[in-house]
């Protein structure tokens, strides 16, 4: 199959006619790159093509300044120092080098480590690994809307706790995590503050220092950048330390060896000049976006329910849950929109989300779950598009569902014995 | 910002193929996480899965066993970390992405000989000493003098001693034919920029379903060998430059650039050494030492006539100290520090051979004072 | 991902719908769990010649899971229970060209499929005997 003549137009039109089809709305999983963040990119693959750490000519200077400007850009949006930046292949890597390097670097003195139970999955399994090397993790619950209790961690920090990692904005549930009330109290107890900032970067305004962040990991793809591509903020004052995960030539003041992709740094460094010059304009069209999406849908379908604080969320992010019409089911119905159910790299898997199960929601109902992801490029018309399509699969659908039916007739499915498979 | 100049250092990053640019031109233009089940997300994975059959055949490997990662230098780490808890042996010519992790875990290091090619023997030694099966890592091709390595002949007996082998082809690949089956060892890394593929994948390839013990944790991509989502422009990029070398004979033609070069050099009357020049090399690589001036002057005074070359391996992060390479072959600090890399490909012409050698005739002509002023600077960077 | 005959299924179900359940000659089948993401109704109706002469389901479940059953409906009508009862999930797999993942849907249609004739003959049996 020669993919390279397969050639459907992704970033849908500003139009007022009919939305073009299919319609994106998976802005969790991964977003378009913005036009004029590849713009930005193109000469580096070209004519600035040289390798950033060629100290002795113009290739690698030309490279080396523009690897630089990116570097500032990218530390302006968390109002950090861009000697703070550490350019890496993607949020994960930084998830992982921000914990499994702070817990290697102190692992003399610490052996803890907290998280929640809703982290990413590369956040999980960093801390499974530093459990099978003998480190102690601390998993948070979350409470029912998603947001983790202060005071449960408060005392879940000891003398042994190296770090902290708790994530900014979840990418089911859209949930913002309060960062300064958190990093407030690592700081007083003397504890690193890792933050997985992947979906919160150019959604939320961030400040390292005003909310006591010590390390702050950022995704290119999922701000309009490239995939590829990301960055762990690292704290000089005071200063925190680590232990690299790849080594080699030095690169990146040793945190980090492998020749820099200049396009790409390029690419995150514009994403998130972009992100941050747009931001609040940005998040008020995807607000009411966002608000026209769930009242027209919960406006014609009873038992509909949002998954997720209400308040403490970003706009662009709504899960819900649809009573008794089964995900995946659903989303056959609905080819036309692309969303997901449950976390894109779980998605395969068929088990229904661990992040809905923690915030206490039932499995037969993590089961009829959707992740609507709404950003940059979503119009008005691609919203009422996805309103009509997701009424009428949802009605068609419980039409055939005998959980639907007997929630009609008043029959509570608790009370029935099922035989579970 | 740049004036279009020679570039002569396709070893520290070659210029992006134009098939690698359209193809990641229309990647970029795609949305859609390859993990994803809905009709964007199988479209990304398309991307990807097309190139990593390109990748699988640039080297005669399955598909399958074909790990994109961020580079190189990712890929030699992960092979590194996959060895458990056999002993390493690794060559002192190495890459930094090998070395740097190898004297971390300890590891015994081969000498290498005047030819610039590991001692078969004195690795052989190595392995017998270490008390267990060991993990042997050799490059394929050497990045600064282009040796090629005697990999088959180390594969065999490490391998006869119980020993798993990883080669590092990242110089090699689409220079030289690469086969794993034929090296008979059993990871094999990638990178797709000294390829004419784009900076930031490169590979990590196996010869069977080895272990392979992840840096990179979450997500499970990559059959769990490397999470993250995957960088699906800058790998559609590595495949089409991957399957633009196999088509291409651009290989003798680069070769008898390096060999004009060579002569032209030779004919200048100047004491000249080439390093490696008694073993087989890369095509395209010329690393020599000539006259009394200082790598770094020549270097510089070479980028100020718009020609780009490099001295030592790019890697280096600004720090100027001999090239560990040229030491380990045994010549003298003031042969290892004036030694330079002049390294080609498909976009030179043989009028940039001329430009080279008279810009080189001028610096070896100029007096002594200039060149203090250049280590100068570049001391000072 | 899902084969021409799943989405067939799934976008045209055949004898979506259901009987009252104490009708005369109504069989009801309701297997699965909603824990596990899919849950069968399937009724039979018999005939007085004994054979099945209508079905109809309602399916909470993915795509396969509704196309299964929906394809379990169409083979088992005309057929006596007997008859029925062979049908195996491995045909009704091989038929929609079910993926490995996807086995367990037609699993639970055959089980449907049992679990309607043994409701029908309890029912029946125990209508036997009242008559006797």
């Amino acid at each position: 199959m020669n993919v390279a003549t397969q050639n459907t137009r992704t970033v849908p039109d500003h139009g007022v006619n009919a939305p073009k089809l299919p319609i994106y709305l998976d802005y969790q999983a991964t977003t378009p790159c913005d036009p004029r963040v590849v713009e930005a990119m193109l000469p580096f693959f070209t004519e600035h093509f040289g390798n950033p750490h060629s100290r002795n000519h113009k290739y690698g200077w030309d490279a080396e300044a523009a690897v630089e400007k990116a570097r500032a850009q990218v530390a302006s949006i968390i109002k950090a120092d861009e000697k703070e930046i550490i350019f890496t292949s993607g949020a994960t890597e930084s998830n992982n080098l921000a914990i499994k390097g702070v817990a290697h670097f102190y692992k003399d003195r610490k052996n803890h480590v907290i998280t929640t139970v809703t982290e990413h999955k590369c956040v999980l399994d960093s801390c499974r690994h530093l459990e099978l090397e003998g480190f102690e993790v601390t998993y948070l619950p979350v409470q029912q809307n998603g947001l983790i209790d202060l005071e449960v961690l408060r005392n879940a920090i000891t003398p042994k706790t190296a770090i902290v990692s708790i994530m900014a904005v979840n990418n089911e549930i859209g949930v913002i995590q309060p960062l300064a009330e958190i990093g407030k109290l690592c700081r007083e107890k003397g504890v690193f503050f890792h933050t997985d900032a992947a979906q919160a970067v150019g959604k939320i305004p961030l400040d390292v220092d005003a909310m006591n962040i010590d390390l702050l990991s950022i995704s290119g793809h999922k701000i309009y950048g490239p995939k590829g591509i990301g960055a762990l903020y690292v704290r000089r004052k005071p200063r925190v330390r680590l232990e690299a995960l790849i080594h080699g030539g030095g690169q990146e003041r040793g945190f980090r060896s492998g020749t820099l992709p200049t396009p790409l740094c390029v690419g995150l460094g514009e994403a998130c000049a972009i992100a941050e010059r747009e931001m609040d304009a940005e998040a008020a069209r995807l607000r009411k976006l966002s608000e026209r999406l769930y009242n027209g849908i919960t406006a014609r379908l009873p038992e509909v329910f949002l998954n997720g604080d209400a308040e403490h969320r970003i706009p662009g992010n709504l899960n819900l849950s649809f009573a008794h019409v089964e995900g995946e089911g659903l989303m056959m119905g609905i080819k036309d929109l692309c969303v997901s159910s449950g976390s894109a790299c779980t998605s395969a898997s068929l088990e229904p989300s661990y992040v809905l199960r923690a915030l206490g929601v039932e499995i037969e109902m993590a089961h009829t779950s959707l992740r609507l992801g709404i950003g940059r490029f979503t119009t008005e018309e691609e919203v009422d598009y996805a309103i009509e399509h997701l009424v009428q699969a949802v009605q068609r659908l419980r039409e055939m569902s005998p959980l639907w039916e007997m929630a009609q007739q008043g029959i509570d499915i608790k009370s029935i014995q099922w035989a579970e498979h | 910002m740049t004036q279009r100049g020679i570039y002569m250092d396709w070893n520290a990053t070659a210029p992006l193929r134009p098939t690698a640019l359209a193809a990641m031109s229309a990647a970029l233009q795609e949305v859609g996480n390859a993990s994803s089940v809905h009709a964007f997300g199988r479209r990304a994975r398309a991307w990807v899965d097309h190139a990593r059959e390109a990748v699988a055949d640039l080297v005669g490997a399955r598909a399958a066993l074909v790990t994109f990662v961020s580079g190189g230098t990712e890929a030699n780490n992960l092979a590194l970390n996959s060895r458990g808890s056999r002993p390493l042996v690794v060559s002192a010519i190495e890459h930094e992405s090998v070395l740097k992790p190898a004297r971390l875990a300890g590891a015994q290091i081969a000498r290498v000989g005047r030819s610039g090619e590991i001692d078969v023997a004195h690795l052989a030694y190595l392995l017998d000493k270490v008390s267990k099966p060991a993990f042997v890592s050799v490059m394929l091709a050497n990045n600064e003098t282009g040796v090629v390595q005697p990999v088959a002949e180390i594969a065999r007996i490490a391998r006869a001693k119980g020993a798993l082998v990883h080669c590092d082809a990242s110089q090699a690949a689409g220079r030289i034919p690469v086969s794993i089956e034929a090296l008979g060892v059993d990871y094999l890394a990638l990178s797709a920029h000294k390829l004419g593929g784009p900076q930031g994948a490169g590979a990590l390839v196996l010869a069977d379903d080895l272990p392979v013990e992840p840096l990179v944790q979450g997500g499970g991509q990559e059959r769990n060998r490397r999470g993250g989502t995957e960088n699906v422009a800058a790998i559609a990029g590595f495949g089409a430059a991957a399957r633009d070398i196999s088509a291409l004979g651009e290989v003798e033609r680069v070769a008898a650039l390096r060999n004009l070069l060579e002569e032209k050099l030779t004919q200048f009357g100047l004491p000249l050494t080439v390093f490696g020049r008694n073993a087989s090399r890369l095509p395209n690589t010329s690393c020599f030492a000539s006259g009394t001036k200082t790598a770094e002057t020549l270097v510089m005074a070479l980028d100020l006539a718009g020609i780009a070359i490099s001295a030592g391996s790019a890697c280096s992060s600004g720090k100027v100290r001999p090239s560990h390479v040229i030491s380990a072959m045994g010549f003298d600090a003031a042969t290892a520090g004036s030694a330079v890399r002049v390294s080609l490909g498909w976009q030179n012409e043989p009028a940039d051979i001329d430009s080279f050698i008279a810009a080189w005739g001028r610096v070896q002509r100029a007096g002594p004072a200039r060149s203090d002023a250049a280590e100068t600077r570049i001391s000072a960077a | 991902m899902y084969s021409e005959k799943v989405v067939d299924h799934y976008e045209n179900p055949r004898n979506v719908g259901g009987f009252g359940k104490e009708e005369a000659g109504v069989g009801t089948g309701l297997v699965g769990a909603p824990a596990c993401g899919d849950v069968m109704k399937l009724q039979i109706k018999v005939g007085a010649d004994g054979r099945i002469e209508d079905a109809r389901f309602k399916t909470f479940g993915c795509g396969s899971a509704i196309a299964s059953s929906s394809l379990a409906t169409e083979w088992v009508k005309g057929k006596t229970l007997d008859e029925a009862e062979t049908i195996k999930n491995t045909e009704i797999a091989q038929f929609l060209s079910l993926p490995p993942v996807k086995i367990h849907c037609s699993v639970l249609a055959e089980d449907a499929i049992k679990a309607a004739i043994a409701d029908y003959r309890a029912k029946s049996g125990a209508s036997d005997k009242a008559a006797e």
